[in-house]
């Protein structure tokens, strides 16, 4: 399939082009170690219920979460800087198509970082890596990550009509990372955050984590990561088709 | 293949600082012409007439305010889709190109954006790496490419899918002048092809040994079209006299101007010296006449010669 085709090929060069970033290299580094280091003294300084391997998926997650919203609007940022947002905007596929890939790719460095932060945990700070449902678990991992990745690519789409859109991504960072139960229980929230936390991937996301590390149901949020995924493919299409038309009649797809 | 009716666009950008003001920029005013199949197609005109603009509405990336445009039969705006498949563009500039990536995968990622995949796509991409004189290059990352070797990577891009209709926004720009021939000839292949192309250069000598016809743009609207030969003998009918002068002033200019049968006077100035440009009608043989006026003015030197098409341009686009 042609589709299938322009996602793999899509992918690995992303990969390739991150690779080659020092800077990238850099801070994906050093990010895993800062968010094991904050899980570690969250952990301890809370002497909440759960165990330092649920802070650190917490951890983790903010992680993943942090680099899709960042990356997604960034790469659009990106390549109107480098010329290339035209050449994707016209190109046959639709752009939602032609931009999947990119924010697939940061979705998997991000589940690198949640990895690393786990792997860090256990070196420095003796986290044990021990979890009930394994195979649940390392199914659960890319299902949280290709969700958020979808949700990367609706916020990329607002990018392309608003050359600034960093503003509202800014945002969007420490009030998701709490509506979804990263940083401490949504329980603590009220009520009225509820529906706010359900249609946000993290919050499924990091259940569906801790319930396969710690025991506890992993089918319904994992589903619930597939009906968000699917939500948000047929969103991003839409607004990228919206805002490509838009973007076209106010001539923001180049810099000049 | 090309037809665009009465296309218009308006940017609207804002002016001032503190107390912002919408400002609209009418960049296209009302353009209409017609590329047959298989014709190479020149759009000349100034900074910023309006060439860029008209390309980006006939290759769906802008919307026309007003207006139609349709490329092989499909309307612009309608069927912006099936335009996309069919056409190939390259933008001149360093831009617009993936720089961590070599030149190989960045053609490889668009020939599969363009559906050349599988088996073809090797071969296609070694033939146009060929084309535009890149192949031996084709693993370096695009970062450390020259200017000219950038130009070259993109017209292998937008040629890559073979499409049937090429727009090309100067595509020589700083391209040396040996690698800028090879790629007139590799533009020249192309409609030998059969392909329809849409060039646009400020080079006049590029325009005029390539382009089955023409259109001048100034400030967003033809001010003229035709053949190369046509336009020069429409605008500047007999010969063209360039007389090369130490310190005449504006007076004497005004005087060769006034002169029976000369239509316009253009005035280079290099370090002290000028040069006039003198375009008469007919065949009066004008030299006598002019020496007459420039009594007392330094004459360095004296050539007659055939009305070139920068000449034509000069004139449709007003000089200064
Ligand atoms: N995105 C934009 N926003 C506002 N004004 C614009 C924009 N793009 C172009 N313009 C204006 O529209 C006019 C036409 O620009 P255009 O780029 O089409 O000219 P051009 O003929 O291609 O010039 P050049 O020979 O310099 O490439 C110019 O006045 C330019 O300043
Ligand atoms: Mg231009």
């Amino acid at each position: 399939m042609n589709a299938l085709r322009i996602v793999r090929i899509g992918f690995v060069i992303n990969l390739r082009m991150l690779g080659t970033s020092g800077f990238f290299l850099l801070t994906s580094t050093i990010q895993p170690v800062i968010f094991a280091t904050v899980a570690f003294y969250m952990f301890k300084s809370g002497g909440r219920s759960g165990t330092l391997l649920y802070a650190a998926l917490g951890a983790g997650m903010m992680g993943v979460w942090s680099t899709t919203l960042f990356g997604s609007g960034g790469m659009i940022q990106w390549q109107r800087w480098q010329g290339t947002l035209e050449l994707g905007v016209g190109a046959p596929p639709p752009m939602a198509l032609v931009y999947l890939p990119f924010t697939l790719a940061n979705a998997f460095t991000g589940m690198y970082a949640l990895a690393a932060t786990l792997v860090w945990g256990r070196i420095v700070f003796g986290v044990p890596l021990h979890f009930v449902h394994p195979w649940l678990f390392l199914l659960a991992l890319p299902a949280s990550v290709v969700a958020l990745g979808l949700m990367g690519l609706v916020l990329a789409s607002t990018f392309v009509l608003y050359r600034y859109a960093n503003a509202l991504s800014n945002l969007l960072e420490y009030p998701v990372w709490i509506a979804s139960g990263l940083v401490f229980s949504t329980q603590v929230l009220p009520a009225w955050t509820r529906p706010i936390s359900w249609v946000l991937p993290p919050y499924w996301g990091i259940l569906a984590l801790r319930h396969a590390a710690l025991g506890g149901e992993v089918w319904g949020p994992l589903a619930m990561l597939t009906l968000l995924s699917i939500a948000s493919l047929a969103i991003s299409t839409l607004t990228f088709g919206l805002f490509e038309h838009l973007a076209r009649a106010r001539a923001t797809l180049s810099l000049t | 293949m090309i037809e665009a009716i009465e296309l218009r666009r308006t940017y609207r950008t804002t002016t001032g600082v503190i107390r912002r003001r919408p400002l609209d920029v009418e960049a296209v005013r009302g353009v209409s012409f017609c590329v047959e199949r298989g014709e190479l197609f020149g759009l000349l005109g100034p900074n910023g007439a309006g060439k860029t603009t008209t390309i980006k509405m006939l290759i769906t990336l802008l919307l026309p305010t007003s207006g139609q445009a349709r490329v092989l039969g499909c309307d612009v705006v309608e069927n912006a889709r099936e335009v996309r498949k069919r056409i190939g563009y390259v933008f001149g500039g360093d831009r617009g190109l993936y720089e961590r990536l070599s030149a190989y995968d960045n053609l490889r990622y668009f020939a599969e954006l363009y559906g050349v995949s599988g088996q073809k796509q090797r071969a296609r991409i070694d033939e146009v790496l060929e084309l535009v004189g890149l192949a031996g290059r084709e693993k370096e990352r695009v970062e450390g490419y020259s200017r000219g070797m950038r130009q070259r990577l993109h017209i292998a891009r937008g040629i890559l899918h073979d499409p049937e209709v090429v727009f090309l926004d100067e595509p020589t720009i700083g391209v040396d002048p040996v690698g800028a021939r090879g790629l007139r000839q590799t533009i020249a292949d192309l409609v030998a092809a059969g392909k329809t192309v849409l060039l646009t250069t400020h080079y006049m000598f590029e325009a005029d040994a390539l382009c089955d016809r023409i259109a001048v743009i100034a400030k967003g609207e033809i001010v003229g079209e035709g053949t190369p030969a046509e336009l020069k003998a429409r605008v500047v009918e007999g010969r063209v006299t360039e007389i090369e002068v130490f310190g005449a002033d504006q007076v004497t200019v005004e005087r060769v101007r006034a002169l029976e049968g000369v239509t316009a006077v253009a005035v280079e100035n290099r370090d002290q010296k000028q040069i006039l440009v003198v375009q008469a009608t007919g065949e009066r043989e004008l030299t006598a006449p002019i020496l007459a006026v420039l009594n007392g003015v330094e004459v360095v030197r004296v050539s007659s010669r055939e009305p070139t098409l920068e000449d034509a341009y000069v004139a449709l686009v007003g000089g200064e």
